[in-house]
């Protein structure tokens, strides 16, 4: 089970960023977790947020350059090595990760992956014991 | 020295002269062997017979790089393919090249020019000369190596590429004399300074400076920085290649190679021929070539033919420098891009929008060429959410450029709608390289 992730391209210049974040601020959308992966010339944006069908069409309308991927929304405690716990279950399933960023509030965290066998990894994340959250959850997660 | 003073120095009615008879030999050849001359003759119910003295030439229609691209490859080929003994290939406006077909006469000829040029530059049998334009389909290395051959200096055939190499080579060989761009001898330069070559160990002391619009300001520079004197040796491939022009002791205008290539300078609107000393787009008719003649080929070329007699003792006429371009033509590193040659690239490719902007600069004495292009929208995909992809998608369009443009280019990848529209026509190129 997936999470719908947007994925916005930037260029690498003052203001761009600004004009993407007043997006969501200007349609009370809010945002639960970002990254950005960042080059010399350009960024990319991931955003989790409540409502991405929403944001999406925004940003669609506004001329931004977005598109959705699946990411995992992965579920996790204050015990130490579960991240690694879920790494090390991908590597040895040969599976890769894409990319992958992480969220924690209050003693709990998210661990938002992209991995490139979206199905075999679904198996060996469940096989770690760790939940999967789902996407109509996550507007109410963490409060 | 003067390496022809027979053509080199005639009086204007001797050159008249022979100009009239070689324009006559010239259209009754072309008319009786290329169907697109006879053709525009024809139309304009002229005959050879029609063209006695040169003065007859303003009856003749111009050629166009058009003409030479719709009649690609071979379409105004005068002289039978087994009398053609190289081929060059010069940009075209668009995905086909330019086809140019020399006999064995017109390579004798390009070598002769290209000895004037060169003996004009003070280059003799003595020297060692390096040429460092690049070899193949463009015709400044193989032009100017025949002609270093005829005045029987000793030819090093450095092409372009592997500077460091060639800055060792002028130092241990004691090469005395260079022909590249103005720009790559800059480069040169600083590649010696990088590896520690001083003026003082090496010997050059003549540069033949062409393929590009170069400026008194870079000349200077050049010479104080490779002890060197620097020349402008101007030509395109269309009409022969370089030494259609040259340089003399004096430098004060390029002399022509007017008993070989006739100039004429018109009003690029208009048409119309404007007299000595006035300033327009240069036109040239190749009065003596087999392969591919052209009658009045108008070469975009801005300049103007220079009256009176040079203090050098030659008397075929000067041209100033190239102060512009009258299309969009752009010379980088020495080579013509077209702004539709990477149009074309451009719309090849789904993935970008069919806008798209040129930066031309020059760093480091080399000139730079940045392609902007603008995500399509519909097309950013999950597929694209890494860096590694969208690189990948950058690679696919710079390696398309170099295919077509042959040579690098900087792919900027920008946002939608990022490149600016403006009314009218839009803007496409930004040359920032500063000429004057």
């Amino acid at each position: 089970m997936t999470v719908n992730q947007l994925s916005i391209f930037l260029e690498n210049r003052a203001g761009t960023l600004t004009k993407v974040l007043d997006l969501f601020k200007e349609a009370h959308i809010r945002i639960i977790a970002s990254s950005i992966a960042d080059t010399a010339q350009y960024g990319l944006l991931r955003i989790i947020c409540v409502d991405p069908q929403r944001a999406y069409l925004e940003l669609e309308r506004a001329g931004v350059a977005v598109a959705f991927s699946d990411v995992f929304a992965v579920e996790l405690d204050e015990r130490p090595g579960q991240i690694a716990g879920v790494v090390r279950g991908l590597s040895e399933a040969e599976i890769g990760i894409v990319y992958m960023y992480s969220l924690f509030l209050h003693g709990k965290g998210l661990l938002f992956i992209r991995a490139d066998k979206p199905e075999e990894a679904r198996e060996v994340i469940r096989n770690t014991g760790l939940r999967c959250v789902p996407e109509k959850e996550l507007p109410e997660w963490g409060s | 020295m003067i390496w022809n003073p027979n053509k080199e120095c005639m009086s204007r009615d001797e050159m008249s002269a022979l100009q009239g008879k070689r324009l006559h030999k010239i259209v009754e050849y072309v008319y009786h062997n290329v169907p697109f001359y006879r053709h525009k003759l024809q139309e304009r119910d002229l005959t050879p017979d029609d063209i006695r003295t040169i003065e007859d030439i303003v009856k003749l229609p111009y050629t166009t790089k058009k003409d030479l691209r719709d009649n690609y490859p071979f379409g105004l080929q005068a002289a039978p393919q087994s009398e053609i003994i190289r081929i060059h290939a010069s940009s075209g406006t668009t995905g086909n090249p330019t086809i140019v077909g020399y006999t064995r006469k017109d390579i004798g000829v390009w070598s002769e020019c290209m000895a004037r040029c060169l003996t004009a530059f003070g280059v003799g049998r003595d020297d060692i000369f390096s040429v460092a334009y690049g070899y193949g389909l463009f015709t400044g290395g193989l032009g100017a190596h025949n002609g270093v051959e005829m005045v029987g200096a000793s030819v090093v055939p450095a092409s372009t590429g592997n500077t460091e190499k060639h800055a060792r080579l002028i130092r241990d060989l004691g090469i005395t004399g260079i022909a590249c761009t103005p720009s790559y001898a800059l480069y040169l330069a600083e590649t010696m300074e990088q590896i520690g070559i001083t003026k003082d160990q090496i010997k050059l002391r003549v540069g033949a400076f062409g393929a590009e619009p170069w400026t008194e300001k870079m000349r200077e520079e050049i010479e104080e920085r490779l002890g060197l004197k620097g020349f402008n040796i101007y030509g395109l491939s269309e009409v022969m290649g370089p030494s259609v022009s040259y340089e003399c002791q004096a430098q004060h205008g390029s002399h022509i190679n007017e008993d070989h290539f006739y100039p004429e300078i018109i009003n690029p609107v208009t048409l119309e021929p404007l007299p000595k000393g006035q300033s327009g787009e240069l036109v040239f008719t190749t009065l003596t070539k087999e392969g591919m003649p052209v009658i009045r080929y108008r070469t975009r070329d801005l300049c103007s033919l220079m009256p009176g007699e040079c203090s050098c003792g030659r008397t075929n006429v000067r041209m100033t420098p190239i102060a512009g371009r009258s299309d969009d033509m752009l010379i980088i590193r020495g080579i013509n891009v077209f702004p539709s040659q990477v149009e074309s690239v451009v719309l090849s490719m789904k993935e970008f929008a069919p806008r798209y902007l040129l930066v031309v600069d020059r760093i480091n004495n080399l000139d730079t060429l940045e392609v902007q292009v603008e995500l399509r929208q519909e097309y950013f995909t999950a597929t694209f959410d890494t860096p590694a992809a969208i690189d990948e998608l950058k690679k696919r369009l710079r390696d398309k450029l170099r295919s077509v443009l042959s040579i690098n280019a900087q792919v900027q990848l920008k946002a939608p709608n990022a490149i600016e529209r403006s009314q009218g026509k839009s803007v496409r190129v930004i040359d920032k390289r500063k000429l004057q």
